[in-house]
């Protein structure tokens, strides 16, 4: 079977991020860029179940500028088998949908039977593709899983719905999820894994080959973002003095009749 | 003037808290359009009566056995079928597990664009827009929607509603067309049963860390929760080393929590930690390290040692939140 992994990269979360000027993106130069990490437990998902089936192939798929090659590399040096990049000018500034269209149809043609993302890119926080690509495909998804166990046809998982409330789903394949912590710890890349990485193939389409030209791009996003600004400093805080018994009672004061949240 | 379906999640046969929220700033940025809430299940009761006084003019109840779990398939067949119908300008969702599981998809059936978890809306130049949170909170951009319907999920606390004007709150049917097997099946609901209100949803929040020292000085916590009406949090140290589970983290890899109230006790304040509260209204920091940069952010702080303070927390809550 054919293992698809979504994967974006994205800042290191220790980057500074810096608004462009004109307030229309955030500047590239500092930024060190990583896989995302949610990823990474897809990648490993991937991998796995690959050495459980004893056959079949892990592929990589993301769609970004150039440099999205390298969180790809990465990959593959934990053990993905080939890439597929979409990188080509014509995609870049796609919205969610955009990309989960170009992405699908990408799955299609590599022929790939199950599909692994994260849950969601740490940078846009979107939480969008994956789902989107199911709907595309009209394949079942499951998000936030944090547990998978193959069964052939069908998978079984577990997705924390909130409140302390686990779903334990049966999921037919093939099928779209994503990954959360707690599923799996990622390998690290071994120095035999990164030399072998750079030899994998890497395959590229074009908007074009994937049919998808009226769909990404950011001419052709249905989501806009604009005005970046720095999040609003707070106000300074007030330090409470005084006898910790007295501050507490100020607290509680303050709470309800300065702040009004109690 | 907008016409805007509101998608409501229904619990324990009863609309969630986030309705009124959304139905409120429906009813305020639709300037005389429709309002519209749209509910989906496989028996919901009564759970539109009293929609109305909520914002609602029309309630369209959308039950069909396929519904009676979330399968995201059937429910983003039914929602995108219902929305088509209804065909409105604006759709709005809580960006809650469910509504960031389901709008996306059901978006996309409908070839529509979701501005995802906003913690603002407002009328702009082209319709509604709203404002995005991004990189873990170290920027903001305001986000358009180029489609028809325009979807935005909205991080759940981000309006403070005041005095809605009531709609009819007529209730209508919708029957959706639905197949029998969507692939997805809900074998079985474990649940922990501990945290009842989740996190994300919470209007008040204790969150410890690391310091805390053990699963049983977490229980400190349960008290001034209780009598705060609020959910308990945690840092990811605290998770990691085994004190509170991971459905209790906030941050970066846990959740993203948009409280009135925030109490962080023992949390250092690392930037993965603020990304999951930082847009908390207000910031409670008790912190016995004078320089930890959870001060930085803080509204209110205690510099001192949370075992003493704790204690002392919890009487004066008693004191005052009983009378
Ligand atoms: C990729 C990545 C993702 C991450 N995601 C998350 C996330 O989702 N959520 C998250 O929280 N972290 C996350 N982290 C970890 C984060 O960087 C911090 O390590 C973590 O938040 C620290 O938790 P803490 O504040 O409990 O512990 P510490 O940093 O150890 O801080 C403990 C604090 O408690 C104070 N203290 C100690 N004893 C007492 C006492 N008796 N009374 C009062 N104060 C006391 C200390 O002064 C200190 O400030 C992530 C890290 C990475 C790299």
């Amino acid at each position: 079977m054919k293992i698809g992994v979504l994967l974006k990269q994205v800042p290191d979360t220790e980057s500074k991020i810096r608004i462009a000027g004109g307030g229309d993106g955030i500047e590239d130069g500092d930024i060190k860029w990583i896989i995302n990490p949610y990823d990474e437990y897809a990648v490993e998902e991937a991998i796995r179940l690959k050495e459980k089936l004893g056959e079949g192939e892990v592929i990589i798929l993301s769609l970004g500028p150039a440099r999205t090659l390298d969180a790809a590399r990465t990959a593959l040096a934990m053990g993905g088998d080939r890439a597929v990049i979409l990188d080509e000018d014509a995609f870049q500034g796609s919205d969610a949908y955009g990309t989960a269209k170009a992405l699908a149809a990408a799955i299609e043609k590599e022929e790939i039977g199950i599909v692994f993302g994260g849950r969601q890119a740490i940078d846009l926080d979107n939480n969008q593709v994956p789902q989107i690509v199911g709907g595309l495909l009209g394949w079942p998804h499951a998000t936030w899983i944090n547990s998978f166990e193959f069964e052939g046809d069908s998978a079984t998982v577990k997705r924390p719905v909130g409140g302390g409330s686990v779903d334990v789903v049966k999921v037919s394949i093939p099928a779209v999820f994503t990954c959360s912590k707690g599923l799996n710890e990622p390998r690290y890349a071994s120095l035999p894994g990164i030399m072998k990485a750079k030899r994998k193939p890497v395959t590229k389409y074009s908007a074009d080959d994937l049919g998808v030209s009226d769909d990404v791009g950011a001419d052709n996003a249905l989501t806009v973002l604009s005005d970046f600004t720095p999040p609003a400093a707070r106000p300074a805080g007030r330090i409470l003095q005084g006898e910790l018994s007295d501050q507490v009672a100020e607290l509680v004061k303050l709470l309800r009749e300065e702040a009004k949240v109690l | 003037m907008a016409d805007i379906l509101v998608f409501c999640e229904v619990a324990g046969g009863k609309v969630k808290g986030t309705a009124r929220e959304l139905l409120g700033k429906a009813k305020e940025l639709a300037d005389g359009g429709d309002v519209t809430a749209c509910l989906l299940g496989s028996d919901l009761g009564d759970a539109a009566d009293g929609l109305g006084e909520l914002g609602a003019d029309t309630v369209i109840k959308v039950e069909h056995d396929a519904l009676a779990s979330y399968v995201p398939g059937a429910w983003a067949a039914a929602l995108s079928q219902a929305i088509e119908d209804n065909n409105p300008d604006v759709v709005l969702g809580a960006a809650s597990v469910l509504g960031k599981d389901l709008l996306p998809r059901a978006a996309a059936l409908l070839e529509a664009g979701v501005a995802a978890d906003c913690t603002d809306l407002r009328e702009g130049d082209d319709g509604i827009e709203g404002t995005r949170s991004l990189y873990s909170g170290k920027a903001l951009a305001t986000v358009s929607v180029n489609s028809e319907p325009k979807f935005f999920s909205i991080r759940p606390n981000s309006f403070v509603i005041g005095d809605v004007e009531a709609g009819d709150g007529d209730v209508e049917d919708f029957e959706a067309d639905l197949e029998d097997d969507y692939g997805y099946e809900v074998v079985e609901v474990e649940s922990s049963g501990g945290d009842v209100i989740d996190l994300t949803e919470a209007t008040r929040i204790i969150s410890g860390g690391r310091s805390l020292k053990s699963l049983e000085n977490f229980g400190l916590f349960d008290e001034p929760a209780r009598l705060m009406g609020g959910a308990i949090g945690a840092s990811r140290a605290a998770v990691d080393a085994g004190y509170a589970t991971h459905s209790m983290q906030v941050g970066q890899t846990g959740k993203v929590v948009n409280p009135q109230l925030y109490i962080a006790a023992g949390i250092s304040g690392a930037i993965q930690h603020l990304a999951g509260m930082r847009t908390s209204k207000v910031i409670v920091a008790i912190n016995k390290d004078a320089d930890a940069p959870i001060f930085q952010h803080a509204t209110y702080g205690i510099v001192g040692d949370l075992f003493e303070v704790m204690p002392m927390l919890t009487e004066e809550l008693a004191k005052v939140l009983s009378d």
